[in-house]
Order: C-alpha cells, then sequence, then structure tokens
C-alpha cells in the first residue's frame, strides 16, 4: 500500500491535527480521571495533594471488595465457558456442513447487534418465566443471583467468541489440516497439534473479548441480579448515580487501569504470534514472477 | 471450506457407489452438527426462547398489584406504542442515535483514513492507542465525563476563571451526546480503519492516472470501497446509541427521558412488564429496519 | 509382474446436482513410474489427484492402490503421501518437527525417527536447516521440505499437486530435473499433476490428458507429442497446426480449397470430415523453384509474419483456406529467411501429420 501517493501534503496534514485531536479527546477524560483520583482532598475540583487516601479506603470499603470478588468469579467461569462454547462454535460453522447451519449462523450473530438494553430484558423476563415454572412444576424456587448472572453473561459472550475465533480460522490455510491427515494424523490429532496451536491468538483474543463483556457489563447484570449479590460495575453505577465522590475515582481509576493492562498483554501477544500459517498469497500475484506460460 | 472426510470404516472397503458416498457426507454433517451442539442448545436457551417470551409478554395484562398475568391477551401495549408521550421519546432517541452516529463517521473517517495511510509500524502502534480505550471499561470512561462536565469539574473551572459563569454542561442532552459520541467512537473508527486498510490503493493510483485529482479520486475511488466499513460502524454506532441506557443514566438529565431509560423504568419502577416488552419489541424492530436500510444503502454505492 | 500402483474403474465425481468434476474414469498407473495428469484448470485432474489420497470420496468407482480397494478411507488410513501446491507446511514447527510429524503420527520409535529424517533431509539438501521455520526459508527450501516430510514415510504412492507452480522459471527448471531424478532413485511412483505441458513432457513416463471431466489419452510422452488421437490433446500440446479436410480416398483429401493432398492411411472413409494436425517443425518452406522431395505435399503459400524466437524462426503463412498456417525453422547457420509479402511452398511429407478423427 503506498501511502505517499494517497494523500496530498497539505491533506495529510490536516488529517494529522484531527488525529491529533480524536486521540486528545479519546485519552484526556481518561488521564483526568486518573488524576483526580489521587488527590487528597475529598472535593474533587479542589486539588489539594496526591496520595493514595483514597485507594485504602477503598480497600476497606466491603461492598466494594464483594463486588469485585462477584466480579471476579462471574467473569471468570463466564470467560471459560462461552470461550470453550463459542471456539467449538466457530469451528462448526466455519468447517463444515450441516443441516440447521445457516439458522445457526444468523442466532449466532445476533447477540452481537442486539443492545443490552434488550438482552436485559429478555433475560430477566425469561428468568423469572422459567423458575416460577420450575416452581410450580418441582417446588424449589430459585433466585437470581451469581448463576443467573453468570449464565447471562455467557449467552451474550458466545457469539463475540465465535466471531473472533472464526476470523483467525478462516485466515487459516486449510490445507494445513488436510496436510495432517495425509500425515496420518487423526482428527483430534490434526486438532490438537496443528489447528489449536494455529488458532490461539484468536482464541485468546475471543477470551480477552467475553472476559472484558463480562467485567464491563451494567444493565443486564442489573436485571438478573438478586438481593446481595452484585458486581463491581454495578455497585459503581448505583453509587455514581447519587454523585461523584473520590472513592468512586480511585475505584474507577483501578478498574480502568485493569482492563488497560489486560488490552496491553493481549494485544502484545497477538503481534507476537503475528501470522503463523495464514492462507498463502493469492496465486496469481506469485505467477507474477514466473513467467512460463 | 469442508474438513477431510471421515470415514464410516467398513471391513473390507468396496468400491464407492452413490449411496456410500452420501453416507459419508451425512456422516460428516453430523459432526459438525454434534460440535455445534453446546452453542446451539445454549443460545437457543439464553437468547432465542428469552426473545420469544418478550414478544408474548407484550401482549399479556398488568393486573392491578403490578404483576404480568399471562391470560386476556390484547394489543393495548402496543396501542400504547403510538401515544404522544412514546413517540417524542422515541423521536428524541432517534435524533439523537442520527447524530451520534453522524458525528462519531465525521471523526472517524479521517481518522481511520490517517491510520490507514501510515507506514505499517505506525499504524500498528496507533491501533495499539485507539484500542486501549476501546477496551477500557465503559462505566468509567462515561463516568470521567461526569467529573468533567460537572459543575466543580475542570470545564466549569475554566469558564469560572475566564470571568463568565460555570458551565453546566451536566444532566444535559449535549452531555449525554458528547457522552455517546465518546462511548462508540472507537466502535466507528475500526470497522472503517479495517476497510480502508483492505483496499487496494492501486485503484487510487489508476485513477490519477486518468486524470483525477486527489478530491475526485477519493469521492469516485476510496469511498465507494469504504463503504462496508462504514455501513459496519454506522451499526455498531447506531444501535447501541438508540438503546443507550448506562451513558444517558450517568450523563442526561430527568427531564430528557430516552429509550433505554424509559424501557428500564417500565421493569423497575414503573412495573409494567407487558408494556416494557412491547416498547423493546419496537426498539429491535427499529434496527432491524436501519441495519437492513444501512445495508442496501452500502451496497448501492458498490 | 508387480501390481499396478493406482487403478482408477468407473470413477465419477459429481458435485451436488449438476457440476460433474470427473466422469467415468479409467486409468492404470503402473508401479515405480513418474505420471503426470495434465490438463486445462478445472480439467478435473487435482480432484482426481484428491480422490486418490483420499481427501475427497468419488461418487462411484473404485480406487486400488496396489491391489488394495481404498473406498471410504480417509487419508490418514490410505498408504499415500502429498506434497501440496502450497506446501503446507506447519508454520509453528520446525523443518525437523514437519518432517517427522507423519512418522510421530505413525508412533515410530525416536531414535529411527531421528535417523529417517536425518537420512532425507540429506537427500534434499536440506540438512543445514533443520532447526529453521518454514517463514525463514525461500520457496524453493520450502519446496524440498514439504517433498521431504512425504518421502520419508516411504509411502507406496506419493502425490504431487503443481507443487512447482510458485517457483520462478530457473529454479522451476533446475527443480524438475532434482524431481525426476530423485524419483529415479527412490523408486516410488510419483503421480504429478500439472496444467505446464512443458513440465509434464520432460518429466514423466508417462501422461495423461485430461478436459472436463474426462481422460481424452494415456501414453508416453512422445506418443502424446506425435501421435495425438483427439483435437483437444492435439491443441493442448504444443503448438499445432489443425486443418479440416475431407478424405477423398484412403490416403488422399482434399482442402476446402479443393486442393488435394496426401495424409497417412487412418481408418477413415472417403468423404468424411476429419482434422490434419501438423506439428509446425514438421513443415518447411522451399523456394518456387528448388527441388521438393518425392511424395511430399506442396502448396503454394505466402509469408505474412516472421518471428524470431533466438533459436528457431516462426512463420505465419497464408495458403487459402482462411486460416494461417504456423511453420518452424531452426535457426542454423546459413538458414534461408523469407521475408513477409514473399511467396514460396509449404512442404511437408503426407506422413509427418496425423489424423485426428473426432
Amino acid at each position: 500500500m503506498s501511502e505517499g501517493t494517497a494523500t496530498a501534503r497539505s491533506t495529510d496534514r490536516i488529517l494529522g491535527i484531527n488525529a491529533w485531536l480524536v486521540f486528545l479527546f479519546l485519552y484526556a477524560p481518561i488521564v483526568l480521571l486518573i488524576a483526580f483520583s489521587f488527590n487528597d482532598n475529598s472535593n474533587v475540583s479542589i486539588w489539594t495533594e496526591p496520595s493514595f487516601r483514597w485507594y485504602g479506603a477503598m480497600f476497606q470499603d466491603a461492598n466494594v471488595m464483594n463486588a469485585l470478588r462477584n466480579s471476579l468469579i462471574v467473569a471468570f467461569f463466564s470467560t471459560i465457558v462461552s470461550t470453550v462454547i463459542g471456539t467449538m462454535l466457530a469451528i462448526a460453522l466455519e468447517r463444515y456442513r450441516f443441516r440447521g447451519r445457516g439458522a445457526l449462523d444468523g442466532i449466532a450473530y445476533l447477540p452481537i447487534i442486539i443492545p443490552d438494553v434488550t438482552m436485559a430484558v429478555m433475560l430477566l423476563i425469561f428468568f423469572f418465566q422459567v423458575f416460577g415454572i420450575l416452581n410450580d412444576l418441582v417446588g424449589i424456587q430459585l433466585r437470581n443471583g451469581l448463576g443467573t448472572i453468570t449464565l447471562s453473561h455467557i449467552a451474550f459472550s458466545i457469539s463475540f467468541v465465535a466471531v473472533v475465533v472464526r476470523a483467525r480460522l478462516s485466515q487459516l490455510d486449510n490445507s494445513l489440516e488436510e496436510a495432517a491427515a495425509d500425515l496420518y494424523a487423526s482428527r483430534w490429532q490434526a486438532f490438537r497439534k496443528v489447528t489449536l496451536p494455529l488458532i490461539a491468538p484468536g482464541v485468546a483474543g475471543g477470551a480477552l473479548l467475553a472476559l472484558t463483556l463480562s467485567l464491563d457489563d451494567v444493565v443486564v447484570t442489573q436485571f438478573v441480579s438478586g438481593a446481595g449479590a452484585t458486581t463491581l460495575p454495578v455497585y459503581v453505577f448505583g453509587l455514581v448515580r447519587r454523585g461523584v465522590t473520590p472513592l468512586i475515582n480511585a475505584v474507577s481509576t483501578l478498574m480502568l487501569v485493569a482492563s488497560m493492562v489486560l488490552v496491553g498483554i493481549s494485544l502484545g501477544l497477538q503481534r507476537g504470534a503475528g501470522t503463523r500459517g495464514e492462507k498463502p498469497d493469492d496465486p496469481e500475484a506469485l505467477l507474477d514472477e514466473a513467467t512460463v506460460d | 471450506m469442508t474438513a477431510p472426510p471421515v470415514a464410516a470404516e467398513p471391513e473390507t472397503p468396496a468400491p464407492v457407489t452413490p449411496e456410500l458416498e452420501h453416507a459419508a457426507i451425512k456422516a460428516e454433517s453430523r459432526r459438525g452438527l454434534l460440535i455445534s451442539l453446546p452453542a446451539y442448545i445454549y443460545l437457543v436457551l439464553l437468547f432465542v426462547v428469552p426473545l420469544v417470551l418478550v414478544f408474548v409478554y407484550s401482549f399479556a395484562t398488568r393486573d392491578s398489584t403490578g404483576l404480568t398475568v399471562l391470560e386476556d391477551w390484547n394489543l393495548e401495549s402496543y396501542k400504547r406504542l403510538f401515544t404522544e408521550i412514546v413517540f417524542e421519546i422515541f423521536a428524541r432517541s432517534l435524533v439523537l442515535a442520527v447524530v451520534t452516529t453522524v458525528i462519531c463517521l465525521l471523526f472517524s473517517y479521517p481518522f481511520a483514513y490517517y491510520i490507514a495511510t501510515r507506514s505499517p509500524r505506525v499504524r500498528n502502534l496507533l491501533l495499539i492507542f485507539v484500542m486501549i480505550p476501546f477496551w477500557s471499561n465503559f462505566l468509567v470512561r462515561t463516568y470521567a465525563w461526569r467529573v468533567i462536565l460537572g459543575s466543580e469539574g475542570p470545564i466549569s473551572q475554566i469558564s469560572l476563571a475566564m470571568g463568565g459563569e460555570p458551565i453546566r454542561l451536566l444532566f444535559t442532552t449535549p452531555a449525554v451526546l458528547i457522552g455517546l459520541v465518546y462511548g462508540f467512537l472507537p466502535f466507528m473508527v475500526l470497522p472503517l480503519y479495517a476497510a480502508l486498510e483492505r483496499m487496494d490503493w492501486r485503484l487510487v493510483e489508476a485513477a490519477r492516472d486518468l486524470y483525477a485529482d486527489g478530491w475526485t479520486s477519493f469521492r469516485k475511488v476510496t469511498l465507494p470501497l469504504s463503504m462496508p466499513g462504514v455501513v459496519a460502524g454506522s451499526i455498531l454506532v447506531f444501535i447501541p446509541s438508540l438503546g443507550a441506557y448506562v451513558t444517558p443514566a450517568i450523563l442526561g438529565g430527568a427531564k430528557t427521558t430516552l429509550l433505554g431509560d424509559y424501557i428500564v423504568s417500565q421493569f423497575l419502577a414503573a412495573r409494567n412488564w407487558p408494556f416494557g416488552s412491547a416498547l423493546s419489541f419496537a426498539v429491535m424492530f427499529v434496527m432491524l429496519l436501519a441495519t437492513i436500510f444501512y445495508f442496501r444503502a452500502g451496497a448501492k454505492t458498490l | 509382474m508387480t501390481k499396478p500402483a493406482v487403478e482408477l474403474t468407473g470413477v465419477t465425481k459429481r458435485f451436488g446436482d449438476d457440476v460433474v468434476a470427473v466422469s467415468d474414469l479409467d486409468l492404470t498407473i503402473n508401479d515405480g513410474e513418474f505420471f503426470s495428469l495434465l490438463g486445462p484448470s478445472g480439467c478435473g485432474k487435482t480432484t482426481t489427484l484428491r480422490m486418490i489420497a483420499g481427501f475427497e470420496f468419488p461418487t462411484e468407482g473404485s480406487v486400488r492402490v496396489h491391489g488394495s480397494e481404498m473406498g471410504l478411507k480417509p487419508p490418514n488410513q490410505r498408504p499415500i503421501n502429498t506434497v501440496f501446491q502450497s506446501y503446507a507446511l506447519f508454520p509453528h514447527m520446525t523443518v525437523t518437527e514437519n518432517v517427522a510429524f507423519g512418522l510421530n503420527m505413525k508412533k515410530v520409535e525416536k531414535s529411527e525417527v531421528q535417523k529417517r529424517v536425518a537420512r532425507v533431509l540429506d537427500q534434499v539438501q536440506l540438512s543445514k536447516r533443520a532447526d529453521a521455520r518454514p517463514s525463514q526459508l525461500s520457496g524453493g527450501m520450502q519446496q524440498r521440505v514439504a517433498l521431504a516430510r512425504a518421502l520419508v514415510n516411504e509411502p507406496e504412492v506419493l502425490l504431487l499437486d503443481e507443487p512447482l507452480g510458485a517457483l520462478d522459471l530457473k529454479l522451476r527448471q533446475a527443480m524438475q530435473v532434482e524431481l525426476k531424478d530423485l524419483q529415479g532413485r527412490v523408486g516410488i511412483t510419483f503421480i504429478y499433476v500439472t496444467h505446464d505441458q512443458q513440465e509434464a513432457l520432460t518429466m514423466s513416463d508417462r501422461i495423461g490428458v485430461m478436459s472436463d471431466g474426462r481422460l481424452l489419452q494415456v501414453g508416453r510422452s512422445e506418443e502424446i507429442y506425435e501421435r495425438p488421437t483427439s483435437r483437444f490433446v492435439a491443441d493442448f500440446i504444443g503448438d499445432i497446426n489443425l486443418i479440416d479436410v475431407t478424405m477423398n480416398g484412403s490416403n488422399s483429401a482434399r482442402l476446402g480449397t479443393g486442393v488435394e493432398i496426401g495424409v497417412p492411411e487412418g481408418g477413415a472413409q472417403p468423404g468424411n470430415d476429419v482434422t490434419l494436425a501438423l506439428r509446425p517443425e514438421r513443415l518447411a518452406l522451399y523456394d518456387l523453384d528448388e527441388e521438393i522431395p518425392a511424395g511430399h505435399n506442396r502448396l503454394k503459400a505466402r509469408v505474412t509474419r516472421r518471428l524470431y524466437y533466438g533459436d528457431v524462426y516462426f512463420y505465419d503463412v497464408d495458403v487459402g483456406i482462411g486460416t494461417e498456417i504456423e511453420v518452424k525453422e531452426e535457426n542454423r547457420p546459413g538458414v534461408e529467411l523469407y521475408d513477409v509479402g514473399e511467396e514460396a511452398y509449404l512442404v511437408w511429407s503426407p506422413e509427418a501429420a496425423n489424423l485426428v478423427l473426432s
């Protein structure tokens, strides 16, 4: 791709300025928030001295710690389950043809474009109805709690994992799997020794996405959680509606930094794994060099 | 692309007949279905069924205590959709979503274009810097604006310092707009970037070779070819903006109700599940229309 | 006599209801021979190869390897290995790990694996790069790794799917010679798929020409080139002049212009319309006053184009039948050249032509 010829100098400068402005816009709030969290004064607008006071308060706040613990538990389980199921879905859709594949393909993409409010409503009604029926049938009254939250997170994460893994899978030269079979590998051996290592970056990316979605989620969690079981974002959301406090600043900063670190790690891993096993270049382009006929 | 076939292994192989080939194909099919089964079951149970339930509930009745009664099926909830209040809220949300999408597009396109026209190493670096806010906690990023726009935040401080009134941007619609643009900008940037990066820039060179100037070659070559990215980005911004709940809840005022909050209140405060369901369904319908419209519009320019 | 390496009987491959990729193929490939499947893109040669390997199953028919019916056996149960067009080297493994893959899958003992891998890497001259990753190797080296990875398993048959397509011309020609030599030394049956007829002609013991899912002709390179049995084969291999004539005797025929020429006896009845296939190098141009060998055909011709190829001259001449005839003359010292517009006689021996009946 030739960069120089596409845009004139002056246009390029304007584009550059715009880019800087956008970056400024994106990062200024984050930087400001982090700065404020270190402000010792309880009045957020009066800058006193930097301190870790609010971080200390945060760690001693039982509600915050509880919510954090819940968030981590839910995120852990929902990430693992949705990554496994999502990867299997991606493989089935990308490598096989079966009846109902079209329908599954359609259903699998819906959670991605549906807004979280709708998802929250759907799952609220679902659990309510199902628990009601169960109670009528066997007399056991289940309640909303960490279980329903986890199940809900898995529900919307599967599709995202599948999309990421599928993208990676489609770039894989599928003659690699044929080569493995040609060299006496069984289906499972070929998957374990060839396919899996090569889609690992995609699976990791999908897992990261599932993790982020779970840790980020507010509305769905709010709707399907019960008394006493709340996650960190939902708890913070509740606090925020009552007003800005430095405690929230500290909690927010920590959440922010944690997610940024996660991103950094995953991006680093992905770039490192690079372009292993991608389909070879277009044969036409390769044949440009070899001019026989 | 299908994987190498698996055989229904007979004792002594026989020459293949159409029936045997067919059996082998079916065995392969079954295998695929099996692998997809966990996802199939999960998605049907926790996505399709809930969706159907919402549809069912939209026809139910709300009794005097606020509970939903699955009898007396009626269209009351849907009729209520056509009242003035609902139209107002709908229109407001729609306008807000459209404006958000347009603003995002206006700033993201040059931005994505800039990144796509850098050298690979710079490109990757810039992308990482775009991804970081994208992946950071959405709630926190929106909260940051609450701090900034508050009457004690830096913007007010600045205007005070300049001798004027403290600007109270918080709890107004512009605040929600800023919050939405801020939250969803990366959703527009990434698909745009992907489309531009994938483009064959030699076509632009060819246009230049055929006497087109910069603007014309952009208009006639680059823009149409990047349409899939524009469409994808627009959908990814428009739909969440239309159903936004968290951002208006934090940055918006009580006076300007938007769809997200309106729907949520049906399930928490007002306790009118049938109406809330009808609302949700209506919103989904609008979004489906918007998606189809975007795709058609995008396809036409190609 | 050893059983044929591969025997295809009545093999047909249909995709869906309308696409017939391979149609009723009968083919016998002998043990230890270098056999090429030749044809244009889409002729079904790759599909046929894949059916032998087991990546596709025939819709009907029998595929036998050294007498054993393969049936619906998957590729990992066939005593066959493949060299892929894209090489399909595992990018996350070293050269050694790639080459050892098949042996490891078959649970061959470690020391044996090491020995065999070292030996085959030596054979393809890649011992020094045993620990490299595929991405660090050039195209030619990758190709040799693919070869080594297949051969180390000592398969009964080796399948090669246009393996030289991605290499540049000089390297390709060098590899052609290398592959032929390798096959001779190792003694394994090679089945080679290509669309490049030069490649097929130089490397193969026998060639099978395919078009549109059908096998048109099988034979040694010389047979295919000098005695094509169909218009397609004649046209596909090398340069050819195809002239439509009508028989008017057992060994004479009339051109469209009415002029009578001698043709080889070919079993065509007088009155039949047949095609005469003439290789450009079997034609010659004579001066109008030169003596012409007895029994040769002679047509008045006018030169319309002359092309210089370094080692040969190509002439296009007009003999009044509508299409021009191509003549190839070796560029010998002192060779007589004909200018564009000049008149000459087009001369050839009747036996040099081929009667193509289709």
